[in-house]
């Protein structure tokens, strides 16, 4: 029997969409075939896509999936959608946009609800798209609705990310959040078919006047490492960009993927494609330090010893900096 | 590891236009905890088919106003067989007349729901028949 690794690397579909359940549910066989699929993969260009519910970001998927098939490349989409908090359930119907692209092997389509912790999300989609990447689907879309921390680490996990805007949710600047700028690399002001368009977009670019380009930070060690490059030229600084697109009828979308590849060639010229590499597997790794290195204190550390050490620190007989030291040393009764 | 989550996709095969069961059933599901793929009207046995597997659902839910049921099922089942999902349970909602059900249970469908079923009794059967 050939191993589900192997499976996947040959191009199994069926293998592929139960390793991405057994990933989501952060089982022991998900992980085993992560570590195994590691080496394969490194090699797809990640595009975020998030915005407001219903600016039509389903839609441009759709347009930019067939755009890529048209070049030949293989396309993994994975679109996220809100889980209720109160029961944990989901409906996910970002595939209803994405109708087009049935009936073509090329692409797969995988619908994910954020489910619990925000954390979690960011892990469990890093996961996917890590599976994604060593069956070898060279662009990986992710959509997810823009909504505070999920969007931001979307944009840390993608490659390049898309804001999208349209016009009539409160087209003026005050609608569009400070924060787009520090996550967009291209600003996508969709529906120009809509009366409004154009005031979107001249908020989006007094916006851009306004900021300086900045530098991107990224943690080290807990440290903020700041990718500084020797020269401000103009291959290392991106500024990003703005596209009118119609996702219904696909007009922009050719002048949008053309974009896409632009800032995909700056990534690799300016060489920020490895340093946002270093950067993510860097904090994956001090992630999966930190839980590895919890599991084995609590293998030291009984659970009895631990709330004794507890009971003191509510006395306030300890501090909580003097109780770990005394779990950390053992320097327990 | 995280609880197991049952993923139940919703489709509406054919010309049918009639979304409103499909969408109170998606709605029910989803607040007795489940995930719900909802994939919109005009759906061939062959999208649902290939939706089913890339989203590696547990449950197919049906929703089949139009009275093309005896058509579309069994296509849908033979699709989901050659796919290798054998293990899926499918149920259908919708206008089917009672002498039908028999030969849709022969063809191994799981439960048929019609106009004023319970989304209760619904949920229920989904809950037993992947448990
Ligand atoms: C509302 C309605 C419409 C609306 C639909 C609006 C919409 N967006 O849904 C409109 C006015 C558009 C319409 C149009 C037509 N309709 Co009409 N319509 C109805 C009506 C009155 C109610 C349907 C409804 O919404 N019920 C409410 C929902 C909640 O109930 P439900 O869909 O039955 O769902 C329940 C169960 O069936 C089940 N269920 C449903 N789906 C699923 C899925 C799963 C997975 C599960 C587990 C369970 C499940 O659970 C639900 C909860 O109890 C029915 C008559 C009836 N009593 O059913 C006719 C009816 C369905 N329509 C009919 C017809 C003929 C038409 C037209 C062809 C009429 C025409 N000549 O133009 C058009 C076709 C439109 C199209 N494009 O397909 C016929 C169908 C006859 C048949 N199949 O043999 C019916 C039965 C009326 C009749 N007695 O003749 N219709
Ligand atoms: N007029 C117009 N409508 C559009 C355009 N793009 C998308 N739409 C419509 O806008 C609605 C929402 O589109 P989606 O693609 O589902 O938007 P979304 O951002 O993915 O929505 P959520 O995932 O729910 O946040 C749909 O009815 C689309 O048909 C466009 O360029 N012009
Ligand atoms: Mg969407």
């Amino acid at each position: 029997m050939i191993s589900l690794e192997e499976s996947i690397l040959q191009g199994d579909r069926l293998a592929l969409a139960r390793l991405l359940t057994q990933v989501e549910n952060d089982t022991d066989d998900g992980r085993a075939a992560l570590d195994a699929l590691f080496p394969h993969t490194g090699k797809a260009h990640l595009i975020g896509i998030t915005g407001a519910p219903g600016t039509g970001k389903s839609s441009l998927v759709n347009q930019l999936a067939l755009h890529f098939r048209r070049e030949g490349k293989r396309v993994a989409i994975v679109a996220i959608d809100p889980s209720s908090p109160f029961t944990g359930g989901a409906v996910l119907g970002d595939r209803v946009r994405m109708k087009d692209l049935s009936g073509d092997n090329g692409v797969f389509i995988r619908s994910m609800a954020s489910r619990g912790s925000i954390g979690g999300l960011a892990q469990a989609t890093a996961n996917v798209v890590q599976v994604f990447d060593a069956a070898g689907y060279e662009i990986i879309m992710i959509e997810t609705v823009g909504a505070g921390q999920s969007e931001v680490d979307i944009a840390k996990l993608a490659h390049t990310t898309l804001v999208v805007e349209a016009p009539g949710l409160g087209d003026d600047i005050q609608a569009i959040k400070a924060g787009i700028l520090e996550i967009a690399d291209i600003m996508v002001v969709n529906k120009a078919d809509r009366p409004g368009a154009e005031s979107t977009e001249k908020a989006l670019k007094s916006m851009l006047e306004l900021a300086h380009p900045t530098q991107r930070v990224f943690a080290h060690h807990g440290k903020y490492m700041s990718a500084a490059l020797p020269i401000e030229t103009e291959t290392n600084i991106w500024i990003p960009l703005i596209q009118r697109t119609i996702a219904t009828d696909g007009k922009g979308i050719n002048e949008l993927a053309h974009q896409i590849a632009k800032h995909r060639e700056h990534l690799i010229v300016s060489g920020d494609w490895t340093i946002r590499a270093r950067a993510r597997l860097e904090s994956e790794l001090d992630a999966a330090l930190q839980s590895a290195l919890m599991d084995r204190f609590r293998e030291r550390v009984s659970e009895d010893q631990f709330n004794k050490v507890m009971d003191q620190v509510l006395e306030r007989s300890l501090s909580p900096l003097e109780a770990v030291n005394m779990l950390m040393n053992g320097s327990l009764k | 590891m995280l609880d197991k989550k049952i993923r139940v996709l919703v489709a509406k095969p054919g010309l049918d236009g009639h979304d409103r069961g499909a969408k109170v059933v998606a709605r029910a599901l989803r607040d007795s905890g489940m995930e719900v793929i909802y994939t919109g009207l005009r759906q061939t046995p062959e999208m649902i088919a290939e939706a089913a597997l890339q989203e590696d659902v547990d449950v197919v839910g049906l929703s089949i106003l139009s009275g093309a049921h005896m058509a579309l099922a069994p296509r849908i089942m033979d699709l989901l067989k050659a796919n290798g999902q054998t293990n899926v349970k499918v149920f259908i909602g919708g206008i089917v007349p009672d002498e039908d059900i028999p030969r849709l249970m022969e063809m191994g469908i799981t439960g048929v729901y019609g106009p004023g079923a319970s989304t209760e009794d619904i949920v229920k059967d989904i809950k037993n028949a992947v448990k």
